[in-house]
């Protein structure tokens, strides 16, 4: 495989994620592949370099253009790294009706970001975006993969004095609506026991 | 004359003692997620019984229950499940839409969470009847935990040969596929959803040619909604007579509302078609918390209602809603309260769809995605006149039908509507240079 100098590549040592990857699709549709191992570099180093665009593009059989092509059209791949902690702020309607544009200010203020920021540490990243399908529990805030809902003031302020101390607590699960209380409140993954 | 009175009426109320919560009745519950408490729960009997049919049948109990598309559109399952063409040694693929990305819509995230092997059962009973031995889920980016559960759903049922070679004993191979979106609202329009499982920008296709001639890597492809593979599952289970039971004329079977907004208790909720806002809003969501001007019945694409007695009286069915100038979209319902400028809150619809827009044709990426948000931003600067108004009432008029996908229309809908019914709130807003409503602290402490 053409390496770039100065570049370990991405998947080298994971010969079998990416084999696992590229083995979900037929023959003929290998290009599916591209999305998730876009998702794969974004998650692990928190954006895709030119040099991880060129690594796809290598692996599918594609030119770079068409690899950043498609991965400037969606929202969750980044050019520079976003922070450890990257904030999602969803400002659609039904959050905005609970509260989330002053959230987004609150949060602008408090980390001294503004939209699409990462400071300097690293450490947070604030960014808004659409609606999460999370409405019934707004207002909502994404935190890498997880999401918090019916996020107070009270409560997005203990979340960002957490995440500087790098403690970041476990989401509660809310749901609304039918069934709210089928399950304990405090479940996690894996059930908590 | 005396069979009509003799024939049972329609359920169209939670209330009525002969519905069941069927398509939610285990989200929540604990382990519901498993294949073991699915299985407890007479899970994938349905498929036993379709996969010892013949698909045309599967099909015709599908179309006889008058299931429609719980995606949006409201198109009617079984008739979409006709549209394949015929086996000619092709791979053909169903897919699930679960990009859910409309605002005010959230049923379809905890059924992937929470009843993951519902919507396998589901996808292999259409795998089934349309003879697709492929399935492709696509679930948008961000639900991670349901992409997670999904996975897991996936590997048990593999384990336990309810997917992969000869499932469930049969002779029929089926296996699916879970894909993760990346971010974006447009991934849910069904040509657009093609595109980004192939790898490419999610820009919609031209239709013809439809999915079932040219879908997925140009196969034969079906796709719908994940609310829609799940009602499936009932349908086959307690047969399409007891489907159609529920609902009125256009629209049958049970449907799971969203309520968002100030109300008391917001949520998702499950209830036959045909039950009115007012079941739905009052006596499950627990009313609004304060005064309310406005509904939105179906999703941000879909135009609101005032708010009256009248309006809270009627039946969420697909004609209904039609008949009053809306539409029933994803069923989620968003209270707008008296409290939130009208001109304001139509910007935050705007600005979505401004943000979604893919850019490929002219009326959306020069109205939606440029113009009409600069007009708001102006209007709510205090800076726009009544000519602006009329610009932009000329403007989302030529959007409407011009488009080259559903988006644009999707956008200028709601605007036309809130100017219908509240023009006096733009109208105030430029004669004086301030709202109505001026804007408020909303966040609880
Ligand atoms: C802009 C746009 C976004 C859409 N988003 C979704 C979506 O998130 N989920 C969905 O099921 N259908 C969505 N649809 C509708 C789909 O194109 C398609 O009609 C639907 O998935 C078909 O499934 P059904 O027949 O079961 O409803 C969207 C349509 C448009 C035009
Ligand atoms: S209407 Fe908008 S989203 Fe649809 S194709 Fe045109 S630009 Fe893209
Ligand atoms: S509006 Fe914020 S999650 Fe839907």
């Amino acid at each position: 495989m053409h390496q770039l100098p100065t570049v370990t590549p991405f998947f080298a040592d994971k010969q079998q994620l990416l084999s696992e990857i590229l083995g979900r699709y037929p023959n003929y549709g290998q290009r599916s592949a591209l999305m998730p191992l876009l998702w794969e570099v974004q998650r692990a180093e928190r954006h895709v370099s030119e040099a991880r665009v060129a690594e796809i593009a290598e692996i599918l059989g594609l030119h770079a253009t068409e690899v950043k092509g498609a991965m400037s059209f969606y929202g969750t791949y980044h050019e520079h790294p976003v922070g450890r902690y990257h904030l999602q702020v969803c400002r659609t309607l039904s959050c905005a009706l609970a509260g989330a544009d002053e959230m987004a200010d609150f949060l602008e203020d408090e980390l001294d970001l503004v939209n699409g920021e990462t400071d300097a540490e690293g450490r947070f990243s604030l960014q808004f975006v659409e609606c999460l399908g999370s409405c019934g529990t707004a207002p909502v805030l994404q935190v890498n993969d997880t999401y918090f809902e019916r996020v107070s003031r009270s409560r997005c302020r203990a979340l960002v004095d957490a995440m500087r101390r790098d403690a970041l607590p476990e989401p509660t699960r809310e749901r609304g609506g039918d069934n709210e209380a089928a399950e304990p409140a405090v479940a996690t993954e894996g059930g908590a026991t | 004359m005396s069979d009509v009175l003799d024939a049972p009426k329609p359920i169209t109320s939670r209330f009525d003692p002969r519905f069941e919560t069927t398509l939610y009745a285990h989200v929540g519950a604990a382990g519901s997620h498993t294949l073991a408490y699915y299985q407890a729960h007479g899970g994938y009997e349905a498929a036993r019984k379709a996969l010892g049919m013949e698909p045309k049948a599967v099909v015709d109990e599908v179309k006889a229950s008058g299931l429609r598309g719980r995606g949006g559109a409201g198109f009617p399952t079984g008739v979409k499940w006709s549209f394949m063409p015929p086996v000619d040694g092709r791979q053909r693929f169903i897919v699930c839409n679960a990009d859910e990305s409309e605002p005010g819509s959230f049923k379809d995230r905890y059924l992937l969470e929470d009843d993951p092997h519902q919507l396998i059962e589901g996808m292999l009973i259409a795998g089934w009847a349309i003879h697709a031995t492929k399935g492709v889920i696509y679930v948008r980016g961000e639900y991670y935990r349901a992409l997670e559960r999904m996975r897991v759903a996936i590997e048990e049922a593999r384990a336990a040969g309810i997917l992969g070679t000869g499932v469930l004993g049969s002779g029929f191979d089926f296996d699916l596929i879970l894909h993760r979106g990346a971010g974006a609202y447009i991934c849910g329009e069904e040509t657009a959803l093609m595109n980004s499982f192939e790898g490419l920008r999610a820009n919609p296709r031209l239709k013809p040619p439809f999915p079932a001639q040219a879908g997925v890597y140009g196969l034969p492809t079906t796709i719908n909604n994940v609310e829609s593979f799940c009602a499936a599952v009932h349908v086959m289970r307690r047969g399409a007579a007891w489907h159609a039971a529920m609902g009125t004329d256009d629209s049958k079977g049970m449907k799971l509302y969203q309520v968002s907004g100030p109300v008391a208790r917001p949520g998702v909720y499950e209830l036959p078609m045909g039950a009115t806002f007012r079941e739905l809003i009052f006596d499950l969501a627990g009313g609004p918390t304060e005064s309310a001007k406005a509904l939105i019945p179906g999703g941000s694409s879909t135009p609101l209602l005032p708010w009256s007695e009248a309006t809270l009286d009627l039946p969420m069915d697909y004609g209904t809603m039609a008949k009053h100038g809306s539409m029933l979209g994803t069923g989620g319902v968003i209270v707008i309260p008296e409290a939130k400028c009208i001109v304001d809150a139509f910007y935050n619809v705007v600005r979505f769809y401004a943000h979604e827009s893919c850019g490929k044709c002219t009326p959306c990426r020069e109205g939606v995605a440029t113009w009409l948000p600069k007009m708001y931003q102006k209007l709510l600067a205090g800076q726009g006149t009544r000519e602006d108004l009329v610009v932009m009432e000329d403007m989302v008029k030529n959007m409407r039908g011009t488009a080259f996908c559903p988006l644009a229309d999707a956008c200028a809908m709601p605007v036309q509507a809130s100017f219908k019914h509240f023009r006096h709130e733009y109208e105030h807003l430029v004669d004086t240079g301030t709202s109505m409503y001026p804007r408020r602290r909303e966040w609880a402490e």
